[in-house]
């Protein structure tokens, strides 16, 4: 039988990207299904790069992968959330699906144990995720953090904290999440269900991606009506 | 050589012991308390408490009407064993077979050790001086057979029965010496048998039919007729590996290899005892007469050499050998019983329980400072600050569940911080607010939700707290402190933010 050289092509590629460590996970989030995943689905056992250049995008980034984290997670899991000045309050990770008794936090006084332990901790299989919020990391220490993530297949997530310079990583995907006024269906007053706009900047074999996404019943949902005024905004900008 | 045993006789145990790091309550008349029966009993008592005539079974109340100035505490119970244990074990150097007696004193079997202190005399006066140094009043009795002992230091005025004479002092003793029931002691001295002496005579069946079995059994271990084995208290060994070397080590892989022998050793002592190690410290002397050390500690116990192995490891850098070190210790401080664990074919369940977590845990720990890693678990508190409290170990788990009905934010400021608002009275939303040198305008809100301080726990005002949404999309948690008052003004703070 003949096969052809883009087949050919096509397999060895996915077998470059397993021995990097990607997973197809399964479940449902922005962009699933699309091409801005390779398979089609969100990659577990990279690592991921989330910018938060305004300290008010913290939250909706803490948010976002806590939401993240449970769809990819069985509910036991444990997540180590490791930080240098840490203000995430553990009693609201539970209306994201999250068991807050499962995520152990280490709070490290000095900025460079924070990169430290991330790889140490990425190399554990007993974990499920690793989440570090990192300010300054180059090209060798993400370098570092995708060959752990290599080994042991865990998730990593790095929160950018006012990067000074965005240069290249090694990291799979670099997203932003910024809020954006809260929805709710029936035009009630008061504040509705949180609503983001989740950019995909970059993702290794994939493409670049814009979604508005409200969190609701523990789930991502798209807002279709906004897209529009959203790539509107983006083209302006 | 006919056997000699010391019975050591506690009199005040409890109360001596209280008084060891309360020097003030040494002179004054003092009590040991514990509920019995819906009031509370008097279980142990000073000297001076039995001198104004208190005794052990009174009632506290009837106790304080007797001595107004009574001092009391709260008997603690489960230490005293441990403590007579830890007595037997210092008493150990008067002779190698020192048994617990609870509740109240030691056994000892000093046969053939007496003539080391110069005779018997010395020897009892030993044993007494040593332990009243320590703080403990004693009367110390010497004879052929434990039970005559135990009889003559509680009740005899001489308490030394030289050899040949067990019988002669057992003679003049009261029936109580026997360490007899209660009911038996009774009947005897309902009888007019008070003494030994009175009875010992009687032929044994009257005795038997009279009194029982147990009461001959009695009499025979105190004539030296029957004995009862000791159980000797045997002290845990430390558990500390030294290697000498032959040639000062100065290098790293000589120091791992003198390491990974220390931790062999240890390790397999643990394993034979079904011990874990949660703390250790590896201790290096120096040729230059200096020592130097590195410590560890764990998570959870465990014995596994390479992981010992190394945490031990990121700490080598502190270890400096200067001109060579020449002896190496290798110690364990705290050690704790660990079950060993059934191999697991196929261990992929992660979770807390997961060993390698634990280990994961313990590299961190040991670098970052242990108390930097957290856990949280849901704390039956309202006030936000207090909703969570820490985890003692990995293992612990919730003991409610965790609240969602309410909002919280995500991130929470501590402390919270002070701002400007703009606000319709009474009890509307922030219009507008000034956070961080930038006005917010407010287009959608929610709330108050009032939290209450918890009155019992600390004074203060309470907090009506809003969700708010300014026009950029972020979402915030603000409060204002107490009501609108004439007197003070409102004040706003910014305590969270919401994803």
């Amino acid at each position: 039988m003949q096969v052809s050289t883009a087949d050919r092509i096509k397999d060895l590629r996915a077998h470059i990207m397993r021995l990097e460590g990607f997973r197809p996970a399964s479940g449902s989030w922005p962009g699933t299904g699309t091409s801005s995943f390779p398979w089609q689905s969100f990659p577990v056992g990279a690592v991921h790069e989330l910018l938060c250049s305004e300290m008010t995008d913290l939250s909706p980034t803490a948010g976002f992968i806590a939401g993240l984290l449970s769809h990819l997670n069985g509910n036991k899991d444990v997540i180590l959330w490791i930080s240098a000045s840490r203000n995430l309050f553990p009693s609201a990770l539970a209306p994201f699906g999250l068991r807050p008794d499962c995520v152990i936090f280490l709070d490290a006084v000095r900025e460079r144990d924070v990169a430290w332990a991330m790889e140490e901790a990425l190399k554990c299989p007993a974990l499920s995720a690793v989440v570090g919020e990192i300010r300054d990391l180059d090209f060798t220490a993400s370098r570092r953090l995708q060959l752990a993530v290599e080994k042991s297949c865990v998730t990593g997530f790095v929160i950018r904290k006012n990067p000074r310079t965005i240069t290249t990583t090694a990291c799979v995907s670099r997203w932003r999440i910024t809020s954006l006024p809260s929805a709710s269906d029936d035009q009630l007053p008061g504040l509705g269900f949180p609503v983001w706009k989740v950019e995909l900047l970059k993702m290794r074999n994939g493409q670049p991606g814009c979604w508005i996404v409200r969190w609701m019943n523990e789930q991502f949902i798209e807002e279709r009506s906004h897209v529009a005024a959203a790539l509107g905004e983006r083209k302006a900008v | 050589m006919a056997a000699r045993y010391v019975s050591i006789w506690f009199r005040y145990l409890k109360t001596d012991w209280c008084s060891l790091d309360r020097p003030h309550l040494k002179t004054v008349p003092f009590v040991l308390r514990a509920p019995s029966h819906g009031r509370m009993v008097i279980v142990a008592t000073n000297e001076y408490a039995r001198a104004k005539g208190i005794r052990i079974g009174d009632v506290l109340a009837d106790a304080r009407a007797l001595v107004p100035g009574l001092e009391v505490l709260d008997d603690v119970p489960g230490v005293w064993d441990k403590l007579l244990r830890r007595l037997a074990e210092w008493c150990i150097r008067f002779t190698p077979i020192v048994a617990v007696d609870p509740p109240d004193g030691l056994l000892l079997d000093a046969t053939g050790c007496a003539h080391l202190w110069g005779g018997e005399g010395q020897y009892l006066a030993a044993i007494q001086n040593g332990l009243l140094n320590k703080g403990y009043d004693v009367r110390v009795g010497m004879a052929e057979t434990p039970l005559v002992a135990w009889g003559v230091a509680r009740y005899a005025v001489s308490t030394l029965v030289p050899a040949g004479q067990n019988t002669e002092a057992l003679l003049a003793l009261p029936v109580e010496a026997l360490r007899l029931e209660f009911e038996i002691a009774d009947r005897l001295r309902r009888l007019g048998l008070h003494k030994v002496r009175q009875f010992i005579s009687i032929p044994r069946p009257s005795l038997r039919r009279r009194f029982g079995t147990e009461f001959l059994r009695q009499l025979d271990l105190a004539l030296g007729r029957e004995s009862v084995p000791l159980e000797p208290v045997i002290p845990i060994e430390p558990y500390r590996e030294q290697l000498p070397c032959l040639e000062p080590v100065l290098t790293l892989p000589g120091i791992e290899i003198v390491l990974r022998e220390l931790l062999d050793r240890l390790c397999t002592r643990l394993e034979k005892e079904q011990k874990g190690l949660r703390t250790a410290v590896f201790k290096g002397y120096r040729v230059d007469g200096k020592w130097v050390q590195i410590e560890i500690a764990t998570s959870m116990a465990t014995r596994n050499r390479d992981h010992v192995f190394n945490l031990f490891a990121l700490r080598f850098s502190s270890l400096e050998p200067g001109m060579g070190i020449e002896l190496f210790i290798l110690e364990a401080p705290k050690v704790e019983p660990y079950a060993p664990q059934q191999e697991k074919m196929w261990d992929s369940s992660g979770g807390l329980d997961d060993v390698r977590l634990a280990e994961l845990i313990d590299r961190l720990g040991n670098r970052v400072g242990a108390s930097r890693i957290r856990r949280y678990l849901p704390d039956e508190h309202h006030w936000p600050e207090r909703s969570i409290k820490l985890a003692t170990s990995l293992q612990e788990k919730p003991m409610t569940t965790w609240p969602s009905d309410k909002p919280r934010p995500l991130q929470l400021l501590d402390p919270p911080e002070r701002i400007e608002v703009t606000a319709p009275i009474p009890d509307y939303p922030p219009m507008l607010f000034r956070y961080s040198g930038k006005l917010h305008q407010v287009t959608r809100a929610d709330g108050p939700e009032r939290i209450e301080r918890e009155w019992w726990i600390e004074k203060g005002r309470h907090r009506d707290y809003y969700c708010v949404e300014d026009e950029d999309g972020h979402r915030y948690w603000l409060f204002r402190l107490g009501h609108y008052d004439d007197e003070q003004s409102s004040e706003w703070f910014m305590h969270g933010f919401f994803a």
